[in-house]
């Protein structure tokens, strides 16, 4: 009985199809254990291995070098409020601070009812609303501490469930479409696209030696 | 100086709510650069790209035509395209996905089709929900419409696109890290050399790494000519570009303007633009070009927005991020949170980085807050001397990549422009602005 449902296992196999190399889906599958168990759980880690060939540790090994991806658990709900120098400019010290004091936890910290954890993130790129403030990667706007007390009841409420859902769920259109292409199809298909491009050359300028290409 | 009337290339679309669908990319003259590639030979996609002389605007400023014209020796197998925007304060490619993802779309099919290149990946930053949401619901709909996929638009060529998360990595950025995170490792820079991807790009092969937004003004330029893109702004700056204005403005945003024919003061101050500094304030200093890049006073806000120009004056226009700082702004905090950002974002492989962050953000951290002493001065331009040898610009580097090199920029801008202020928070044992 694998961890990751019948539904993640089609859609993470799906994902191995589409790179060259099956590693390359290693942190899109880690985004989508997430969205299954909120973190990612040591049992994950090891089917994601077991998905692209290669280690557990060798995820874990992976994952650990990304902020998105946690190997210990997080809240419902991931607040991150960004300090970097547009932000700072505008107030977001004083922002996390209130952020610090409204959910009785310091940045790094989750509720003790699992409900958010806050981060003091790094720029966001929504420089122009500043402070800016994310909810599980959801832009929510600038914010003031007094909007950020509606934010937070406005998350806890559920009238935000429709643009912020739980934590872990990244990208919620699905592919629909494509080529799954392999390896060998690409190499195939580059090595067709470098014989006509000579014949191109050839054609264009006859005293170019075969053999240099152009 | 004043603002020109330049064509908008890449933001034309954006005032209307839709400009992320399909329908209003087409009523808008979408996919018809495609359409007229297709017809042309890829040397002559490729010819038209380089005759723009468009500068990669990622923030390494890099011909993408050069880049592309690498490859014709020894044909490309993979499209990489970079829109892990992370540079602080720099938010235009945010804007181009969320907003306009089709163009993005149809610039990487038209530069795959002149590279015959059949897949490509879009590498997003993780960050951006919307936009990989946004991203993909465009690439669903070009391949139905026949204009991403097998044998696009009856040509033959084909090509498969792919968009790919990141998950939160400053360094994946720099473009042998982002290679690295897609193959689905640490987003460790590669060492040097080779130097280019073109020579060993992802899985060994060779690549051609773009930026989103160099990928936005494709569409245009073989839509109306590289000469008609080249005709725009001046020296070897071409074209428009978004410069993302941020910090103590009226109207901080995106705005697209002619390089090198408009300046900083036109960015900042202009009513239709930046609009100047909020209330009663003056303009301190300002970053011209993402946090890795050198201060510049308020004597510089005339230097045109041009690469070479501003490149020459002793900083860079960078990843194309201006952020105005006015006369109540602590520069030594200022100064402090840029490199705690580094601190936090270097990968850690070489120890100049590694360390030298760690230790000029701790200096920082006490001069700030009253525990600073005099010989801190010294002590922070001898470590950054240590992380890039003369503390110069362009800065020499000790390390694989340039982060480490980015990370005295702020710290030596802070000390050579503001060096009272520097000594007033360690006589006074704290900070003045508090």
């Amino acid at each position: 009985m694998s961890h990751l449902s019948a539904d993640i296992l089609s859609r993470g196999r799906a994902l191995v199809g589409l790179y060259p190399e099956p590693r390359s889906a290693l942190i899109p599958l880690c985004h989508l254990a997430q969205e299954q168990d909120g973190w990612l759980r040591p049992e994950a880690m090891a089917e994601i291995a077991a998905l692209v060939g290669v280690t557990a540790a060798e995820v874990r090994g992976t994952a650990t070098f990304y902020d998105m991806l946690h190997t210990e658990p997080v809240g419902t709900y991931v607040v991150s409020v960004c300090t970097n120098i547009a932000c700072l400019l505008d107030g977001a010290a004083e922002l996390l601070e209130h952020a610090e004091s409204a959910l009785g936890t310091r940045a790094g910290g989750t509720t003790p009812d699992g409900m958010f954890t806050l981060e003091e993130s790094e720029c966001l790129a929504d420089c122009d609303r500043t402070p800016c403030v994310q909810v599980n990667h959801r832009y929510v706007g600038a914010q003031t501490p007094e909007s950020f007390d509606a934010l937070l009841g406005d998350l806890r409420s559920g009238a935000l469930a429709d643009t912020v859902p739980p934590h872990g769920t990244l990208v919620r259109v699905r592919r629909t479409v494509g080529l799954q292409a392999t390896k060998q199809a690409v190499a195939a298909e580059r090595a067709a696209a470098a014989g006509a491009q000579l014949r191109r050359a050839e054609a264009a300028s006859p005293s170019i030696p075969s053999g240099q290409g152009s | 100086m004043a603002i020109t009337d330049a064509p908008k290339i890449v933001t034309a679309r954006l005032g209307h709510p839709d400009s992320h669908t399909l329908e209003r990319y087409l009523a808008t003259g979408g996919y018809e650069g495609l359409r007229r590639a297709l017809t042309m030979t890829p040397e002559a996609v490729a010819h038209e790209v380089d005759a723009a002389s468009l500068l990669g605007r990622g923030g390494a400023g890099f011909p993408a035509g050069r880049k592309w014209s690498m490859l014709r020796k020894n044909p490309v197998t993979y499209l990489v395209i970079n829109g892990d925007e992370s540079e602080p304060a720099t938010f235009k490619d945010h804007l181009l996905i969320e907003r306009d993802p089709h163009q993005i779309l149809e610039g990487v099919l038209i530069s795959a089709y002149a590279l015959q290149v059949t897949q490509a990946f879009i590498y997003l930053r993780g960050e951006f929900a919307l936009g990989l949401e946004r991203l993909q619901a465009a690439l669903n709909d070009a391949y139905a419409h026949g204009a991403a996929g097998a044998d696009i638009f009856g040509s033959g060529f084909s090509l498969d696109v792919v968009v790919h998360p990141g998950a939160g990595a400053y360094i994946c950025g720099e473009e042998t890290a982002l290679l690295e995170s897609l193959e689905g490792k640490r987003g460790f820079p590669r060492i040097k050399p080779p130097f280019f991807p073109a020579v060993h790009g992802l899985y060994g092969e060779p690549t051609v790494v773009n930026n989103v937004e160099t990928m936005a003004n494709i569409p245009w330029i073989i839509t109306n000519g590289g000469a008609a893109f080249a005709a725009l702004g001046g020296g070897r700056s071409t074209g428009t570009r978004l410069f993302a204005l941020a910090g103590h403005v009226r109207n901080p945003g995106a705005y697209e303007l002619e390089m090198v024919k408009t300046t900083f003061r036109d960015l900042i101050y202009a009513p239709v633009l930046g609009g100047g500094i909020r209330g009663s304030n003056t303009l301190k200093a300002f970053i011209p070009g993402g946090v890795s890049a050198p201060w510049f006073g308020p004597d510089q806000v005339d230097l045109p927005l041009g690469q070479d120009e501003v490149g020459a004056a002793g900083s860079m226009l960078g990843s194309g991020s201006v952020v105005a700082m006015d006369s109540a702004t602590c520069m030594v905090r200022a100064a402090w949170r840029i490199t705690k950002f580094f601190a936090r974002e270097s990968c850690g492989q070489c120890t100049p980085c590694r360390e030298g962050s760690g230790w000029l953000e701790r200096i920082m951290h006490r001069i700030e807050n009253g525990a600073g002493r005099e010989e801190d001065l010294d002590l922070l331009m001898d470590l950054c001397d240590n992380i890039s040898p003369g503390v110069a610009w362009p800065p020499q580097q000790t390390t694989i990549c340039v982060l480490g090199p980015s990370i005295p920029s702020s710290i030596a801008s802070g000390i050579r422009m503001f060096r009272d202020e520097f000594l007033v928070h360690i006589k006074d044992g704290g900070c003045p602005f508090d």
